[in-house]
């Protein structure tokens, strides 16, 4: 196994000006934001502007590292001094942080472009560009930073613009409520991350990555690292045991939902994963083993969930999580793997953009209508937006020579002849789900009868909104192909990642992949028989234990509430009853207690002259018999 | 000789407590007040006598003096009491109370 190549400063050129691509989303942002409604006419043009802007940056920034030599792609510039002694701030211009910008950027300006269409309706659509600009602009830190503090502001950045955005219709209760539940969630995860950082800093007394050396560390610290590492990707990742947030987060506008909750943002922790790798791969380190296990049970997790949902929107949400697994999954074998977990990253990047960005047409055309037991025989209706739904389908449950089939599959051939090959066959099993869920989606929604709702008038949506679609769908056919089937991608990221002892190689003829196919096919078929040739009911059947199970989110809401929820709620009613019995107890009592022998002693004082006299007297006679005593003593 | 003199300025003293204790009459109160004075300056007399030294005297000039501001003050109180209330017994004069 050959380590990342070393990391080299670097001025001038487009890389020089990197931070041009965090800059203008972020300009735009302020723009948009402070320019209140004066910027309303065309706020969505300045944020589409900004982002093609990135977009164009980071071409440029590609074409002049592909001029480099391989072992000379890894370039650092210096920003400013942002914690003196600490932390230099730079930005990590490598061919990893660069794939990812050019992802970010670029399906971020096909769903900016989307957007103008799909809010084109929207009081508050230059809020909306204003918060896509802020997200654009805080991811792009995420992976541009040379360091984890920079790494951890884009990752808070990307949680700030995604609770705004979930909660972006905020007069709706279920949004706002789905908006903070995104956020307290991922504060757990960003507690694992902050604390990873800590022991990083105790440890190795630095947070850059050019200056981390994880040469000479236990193992035991490299795997607390690891672990905690792996909370903070779990968090921002929606994976098991954080995965609860990202269903409710479908709340939020469809593009939304395409650029942050399925494309870009919930892959950070995939990214974090790899970029950390020197903590997860020393030998006999755990923690990568923790990652195998979190992302194949979340892959089986995710695509049950997606079995059960007839919102569409729910159903790809389901998906999302279990692909992720997949890439978790992929990213946990270490440099062998790094290659298809980020090349499924990419690739699904675009199918579930397009898939998403699909479904949010057909919503457009239906009145916002999620439930798929409303729609039916689409096909005819809007026929872009169903070939394009059907490309990223078919993308998806890795249809021979489409995107996802060339990932997914090294995924699951590297997790096979892995030590652990049941993960393996577990994420074959979890393909077949995939088969299933997403052809009955499909069937669901464009074919069969109609079954929509009084007053609905299916249209084809308007053409700034399919040309997206268009484009999405093109790389959901190629982009697969071109990444692996020549070790473009592996050889393209090995100076960033490092290098397995032997490349992968793709091969589609061996058991794995064919026993994949077979199982697909079995999924495709069991929802052709259950939801293509069988009438769909439009109201949902009760269903058995599982169906419940499924629907119910396998039950995490339920596990949370009883587990953290109810006492935490325990914990501050305990907390009140001290507060009120306890300290007010203490204070209140005291002042009673004063009060209360202070109105007894002022009975004493009763008006009448000669009894303060008589006292008076007493007292005289009370000194002097004192005094006399005392001078006799 | 000393000790006739105390025990007269005792009996005046004892007389005049009383006289504060027991009587309603402000007047009479006053005046009782006034026994208790002079019994004490009586005392301070006697001392001074008995020791030979002046300052047992000039004490009772001083106790003379807030006497008489004492009367001042205190008999334009109580008329004033009296043209309000009617009355002139201490007892009656019992409003300032808890």
């Amino acid at each position: 196994m050959q380590t990342p190549t070393d990391i080299i400063p670097h001025t001038g050129g487009v890389i020089g000006v990197a931070w041009l691509m965090i800059a203008l989303p972020l300009l735009g942002a302020a723009v948009l934001l402070i320019g209140g409604r004066r910027t309303d006419r065309w706020g969505h043009l300045l944020g589409v502007a900004m982002s093609l802007g990135s977009f164009v940056v980071a071409v440029l920034a590609l074409v002049e590292l592909l001029g480099l030599g391989e072992e000379q792609r890894r370039r650092a510039i210096e920003l400013y001094d942002f914690i003196p002694g600490m932390v230099k701030m730079g930005l990590l211009v490598d061919p990893l942080s660069v794939s990812f910008a050019l992802l970010i950027t670029g399906v971020g300006s096909l769903i900016h472009i989307y957007s103008i269409g799909y809010m084109a309706h929207d009081p508050a659509r230059r809020r909306f560009f204003a918060y896509l600009n802020l997200f654009v602009a805080a991811m792009l830190l995420l992976v541009l930073a040379d360091n984890y503090v920079g790494l951890f502001i884009g990752w808070e950045g990307v949680g700030l613009a995604s609770y705004l955005l979930i909660g972006f219709w905020y007069f709706k209760p279920s949004a706002a409520v789905a908006a903070k539940k995104a956020f307290v969630v991922n504060r757990v995860g960003d507690f694992g991350l902050l604390v990873g950082m800590f022991v990083i800093w105790t440890t190795f007394g630095t947070l850059t990555f050019k200056d981390l050396d994880v040469t000479g560390a236990s193992n035991g610290t490299l795997t607390a690292i690891g672990l905690l590492l792996l909370l903070g990707a779990c968090g921002k990742s929606a994976q098991i045991p954080l995965q609860s947030w990202l269903l409710d987060a479908m709340e939020g506008p469809t593009p939304v939902s395409a650029l942050i909750h399925a494309a870009t943002m919930v892959t950070a922790g995939v990214y974090l994963v790899v970029r950390s790798g020197a903590f997860f791969f020393p030998v006999g380190s755990g923690a990568s083993l923790a990652v195998a296990i979190v992302g194949a049970a979340t892959l089986l997790a995710g695509a049950i969930i997606g079995c059960a949902k007839d919102d569409i929107k729910k159903g790809l949400a389901g998906s999302t999580m279990s692909q992720i697994g997949y890439m978790m999954l992929g990213a946990a074998f270490g440099p062998v793997g790094y290659a298809f977990a980020i090349g499924h990253l990419f690739t699904h990047g675009f199918f579930k953009a397009d898939l998403f960005l699909g479904a949010g047409s057909v919503m457009h055309g239906m009145n916002d209508e999620v439930d798929m037991r409303k729609y039916g025989g689409l096909f005819p209706k809007m026929r872009i937006t169903a070939i394009t739904f059907i490309i990223g389908y078919l993308a998806i449950i890795g249809f021979p020579l489409l995107s996802g089939y060339f990932t997914k599959d090294g995924i699951i051939e590297t997790a096979v002849h892995s030590d652990y090959p049941i993960l393996g066959w577990l994420a074959v099993l979890g393909a077949g789900i995939t088969g299933f869920y997403m052809s009955r989606m499909v069937f669901m929604t464009f074919f069969g009868k109609p079954r929509w709702a009084e007053g609905a008038h299916p249209h084809e949506s308007p053409k700034v909104m399919t040309i997206p679609l268009i484009i999405l769908s093109i790389g959901s056919i190629f982009l697969g192909g071109y990444l692996v089937v020549n070790q473009t991608l592996y050889h393209w990221l090995s100076p960033a990642v490092g290098a397995a002892a032997e490349a992968p190689h793709f091969d589609p003829f061996t058991t794995p992949g064919l026993v994949t196919l077979a199982v697909v096919a079995a999924g495709v078929l069991l929802a052709w028989f259950m939801y293509g040739r069988a009438e769909v009911p439009q109201t949902a059947p009760a269903g058995n234990a599982l169906v419940t199970f499924a629907r119910r989110d396998l039950y995490g809401d339920a596990l949370n509430e009883s587990l953290f929820m109810r006492p935490g709620q325990w914990l501050t009613r305990l907390a009140v009853f001290f507060d009120n019995r306890g300290v007010d107890g203490l204070v209140n009592g005291l002042a009673a207690t004063i009060g209360g022998s202070s109105g007894r002693l002022r009975r004493l004082q009763t008006g009448f002259a000669r009894t303060y006299a008589l006292s008076i007297l007493f007292g005289a006679a009370l000194l002097t018999g004192a005094l006399l005593l005392v001078g006799n003593l | 000789m000393t000790t006739e003199y105390l025990v007269l300025s005792g009996i005046l003293f004892v007389i005049g407590a009383l006289g504060v204790l027991i009587r309603r009459n402000a007047i009479v109160v006053f005046m009782c007040v006034e026994l208790m004075l002079n019994a004490c300056n009586l005392a301070f007399v006697t001392f001074a006598r008995q020791w030979g030294n002046l300052d047992g005297q000039i004490i009772a000039f001083f106790v003379m003096v807030v006497a008489a501001a004492e009367v001042v003050v205190g008999l334009a109180i109580i008329v004033t009491i009296f043209r309000t209330r009617r009355s002139a017994s201490v007892d009656d004069a019992n409003l300032l109370k808890y």
